[in-house]
């Protein structure tokens, strides 16, 4: 007990430290999260017409993010895979930054959900015993529960490893290495879900099908990791914590493939609903081409497919992907590209048009941008805390009594 | 339009508001009427008396008793769930805080689900002139949300007008109407059945128009209602004489309903609904048209109201033309059954497997 109190006070001491640059950048977040909460007042005291949703499309950016972050935290996965399955030493040395990462991303998608849901208040009325749970009929229950067990799961492979780390102790292999394992396929399970959240509505037929769960996949183990790239590459930087070129190598092939394969399933669905051009395709048609004169979408979508070809081929082109300097242009490229693509690009034509064939648009508005950086920056608030905390400890920055640390 | 049948509308809400309930109906509710009087007038006293007290006082006082109304809402049970005991309380305290914040006496119904009651609609295409009177008086009689910010205004019938298609010489050689298609020539037809942004906001000089037809739609009711599966709260469910409901109490907002829903059935409360005061129809039901609040999903309920007491919905009590019709579809001499019985009926997107007992059916 005392060890813990220890942790929590060594830890919090070592997160909170930094030089200017640290608190510059704290102190820009702050902002952000600080309009953020206005925002949320806002949206709670005059009600959803502070942003661009409508009853014809209810969906907008709040649920694009969270079902594009969902993939984020599915992402982790590509690092404690390769870690624990393949033994890989560079991924193994840094397998608990991609837990930090998960645990980030699904606080943000948690407020998504919040920024999202009309009653946030009335969120209780979800929980067993006191509320209701719609288990195992509604999608969005099973989405509520895999996010949950994840956030857990992550929680506890991480922390205790670190805090193995940081009392000297070994890992307790027998029970450690099971949940690994269950957080592995875990991560499978919480993108799965949410592809099927939305892909389970024959009402809304451009997401009804069933490639959506392995699309989703894909991108998020594009996405994922090429976020990751860029932290380990910032990571290597500015702290002495040195991440592996192995690592690095590793993750770029598995974006290179994983965008590979989400584009070659992007065009298999263009071929397959344009070349009928039933009613039912209307909704990517509005997407690349715009219906009845109507085409906010188009550039976004354009955008999208170059930034997911071009950066596809950059990560084929060996000078591109074997240089440090020049790698985090792909991964941004890749990470902003399925950002567009799962998100706005996947939710919004989803309405358009409605069951009924009504064609309107979506604009969102200022209140939903700032929610939107807002809960960015808070994401990027934590992660900077946890990823710091999790270097500090596994470079024995911060130990226990001082000992050096013998935990693998 | 608007001005010509907001009348048609009126006089069945005043008769209403006076009544409470017709002779027709029996029992159920047939105190209600006596006690809603009284409570009104003992409103209006109470009333009066804040107001020489002083409108700052009034204020201070109505938003604390609003306050604590509103914090008890907030921890009462799913509707399905409560003791007869608590349906009660609930239902005061709702028409406590609707008889205020409306300024009258407002009556919130709890009669549930008459044995022996399915109900069932039909609606005949070729009679339906598009004057949209039924969304008027749906309006009127379910104090949905007026307003004129986007996604403010809230109507839950659509009558959808599409323009009839024809084919024309003049377009023999065209192509596809919208690009991508290899096949060239043999498009004469003039795509009928599209539905553009506010197409059932049609506001005509007269009706029917001679280039339309029309396809009124709102919730079908369905026997397998996806809507109810999707909701990860159960606040909307199937009651047993087969009305779709929502407990407007326990819906947290996150609209997967609305997704769910192949024929756009249901609307979200953006902010908290534009009522005006005086235009508030104050007989209403727990599960039906009582006043929403922000933040939560509402739909047609077959006006519950009026219907669990044996009056016809608003819709089918003013369509001018007779092509509504509603009753019991376990009665086989209602008019639904013996339209089942001897008309052609469809129901719209039947593939779907949803089952609405919404029919629509031509003679």
């Amino acid at each position: 007990m005392r060890q813990l109190i220890h942790f929590a006070a060594d830890y919090t001491g070592y997160v909170l430290r930094g030089g200017a640059k640290f608190y510059a950048w704290m102190g820009a977040l702050s902002l952000l999260i600080a309009g953020m909460t206005y925002v949320f007042y806002l949206q709670n005291t005059e009600g959803l017409i502070v942003t661009g949703m409508t009853s014809q499309i209810h969906d907008g950016l709040y649920f694009a993010n969270l079902v594009f972050l969902v993939g984020v935290a599915a992402g982790a996965v590509t690092i404690v895979f390769p870690a624990y399955a393949y033994h890989h030493e560079g991924m193994h040395k840094v397998a608990v930054l991609g837990e930090m990462l998960a645990i980030t991303a699904v606080i943000m998608v948690t407020m998504f959900v919040f920024a999202h849901m009309g009653r946030p208040d009335r969120l209780w009325h979800m929980i067993p015993i006191i509320g209701i749970y719609n288990f195992p009929h509604s999608m969005l229950a099973w989405d509520v529960l895999v996010l949950t067990g994840y956030l857990i799961l992550n929680f506890v492979c991480g922390f205790y490893y670190l805090w193995c780390k940081y009392t000297g102790k070994p890992i307790n292999r027998k029970w450690f290495m099971p949940v690994v394992w269950i957080a592995i396929v875990w991560a499978l399970s919480i993108h799965t879900v949410t592809a099927f959240l939305i892909s389970t509505m024959p009402a809304r037929p451009m997401w009804f099908h069933g490639m959506m769960p392995i699309r989703f996949i894909t991108t998020a183990f594009a996405a994922g990791p090429a976020l990751i790239i860029l932290a380990f590459l910032i990571v290597r930087k500015n702290t002495r914590f040195w991440i592996e070129d192995s690592a690095i190598r590793l993750l770029t092939a598995i974006v290179t493939w994983c965008l590979g394969i989400a584009l070659f399933l992007t065009m298999s669905e263009v071929v397959v609903e344009l070349y009928a051009r039933t009613e039912h395709a209307n909704g990517l048609y509005y997407l690349m081409l715009g219906l009845h004169g109507l085409t906010r979408l188009v550039p976004w979508f354009w955008a999208s497919v170059i930034l997911m070809v071009g950066s596809f081929v950059l990560f084929l082109i060996p000078a591109f992907r074997n240089d440090m300097k020049l790698l985090p242009i792909p991964c941004v490229m890749a990470f902003a590209g399925i950002w567009i693509e799962k998100g706005m690009g996947l939710v919004v034509p989803g309405f358009i048009p409605t069951p009924i064939g009504e064609v309107t648009e979506y604009y969102p508005t200022f209140v939903e941008w700032l929610m939107t950086l807002g809960i960015w920056a808070f994401g990027f608030f934590i992660l900077t805390i946890l990823l710091k905390g999790a270097i500090g400890i596994l470079q024995g920055e911060i130990k226990y009594g001082g000992q050096a640390a013998v935990a693998k | 339009m608007t001005h010509e049948e907001t009348p048609s509308a009126d006089p069945a809400r005043e008769q209403e508001a006076e009544r409470a309930v017709p002779p027709a109906s029996a029992d159920p509710a047939a105190s209600a009427p006596r006690a809603s009087r009284r409570d009104f007038l003992k409103a209006g006293g109470m009333l009066s008396l804040s107001s020489l007290m002083g409108t700052a006082a009034l204020m201070v006082q109505s938003d604390n008793a609003r306050a604590a109304i509103e914090w008890a809402e907030h921890f009462q049970k799913n509707y399905r769930l409560m003791t007869p005991q608590e349906k009660a309380e609930a239902r005061a305290r709702l028409e406590r805080r609707y008889s205020q914040e409306y300024g009258r006496k407002v009556n919130v119904d709890t009669t549930d689900a008459q044995p022996g009651v399915l109900m069932g609609y039909a609606l005949n295409v070729r009679k339906c002139i598009g004057c949209r009177r039924c969304v008027h008086a749906c309006v009127a009689e379910n104090n949905q949300s007026r307003g004129s910010r986007p996604g403010e205004k809230i109507e839950w019938i659509q009558v959808l007008r599409m323009e009839r298609g024809e084919f024309a010489k003049e377009k023999m050689n065209q192509g596809y109407p919208e690009g991508l298609g290899i096949q060239v020539g043999g498009n004469a037809y003039t795509p009928a059945g599209e539905v553009l942004e506010g197409q059932y906001r049609y506001e005509p000089a007269a009706v029917p128009e001679k280039d339309a037809t029309y396809m009124p739609i709102a919730c079908m009711q369905c026997e397998k209602p996806p809507c109810v599966k999707v909701c990860p709260v159960r606040t909307t469910y199937r009651e047993p004489d087969g009305v779709v409901v929502i407990d407007y109490n326990w819906c947290i907002g996150c609209r997967m309903c609305m997704g769910a829903c192949p024929y756009w059935a249901r609307r979200f409360n953006v902010n908290n609904p534009v009522l005006p005061k005086e235009e508030i129809n104050p007989v209403t039901h727990y599960l039906g048209n009582r006043p929403r609040m922000r933040g939560v999903v509402e739909k047609c309920h077959w006006c519950l109201q009026r219907t669990r007491h044996g009056r016809y919905p608003a819709c089918v009590e003013v369509c001018p033309v007779g092509a509504r019709k509603f009753g019991n579809l376990l009665d086989p001499e209602s008019e639904v059954s013996l339209i089942l019985a001897r008309k052609n009926v469809f129901r719209l997107k039947a593939e779907l497997n949803t089952f609405p007992k919404f029919f629509y059916f031509y003679d």
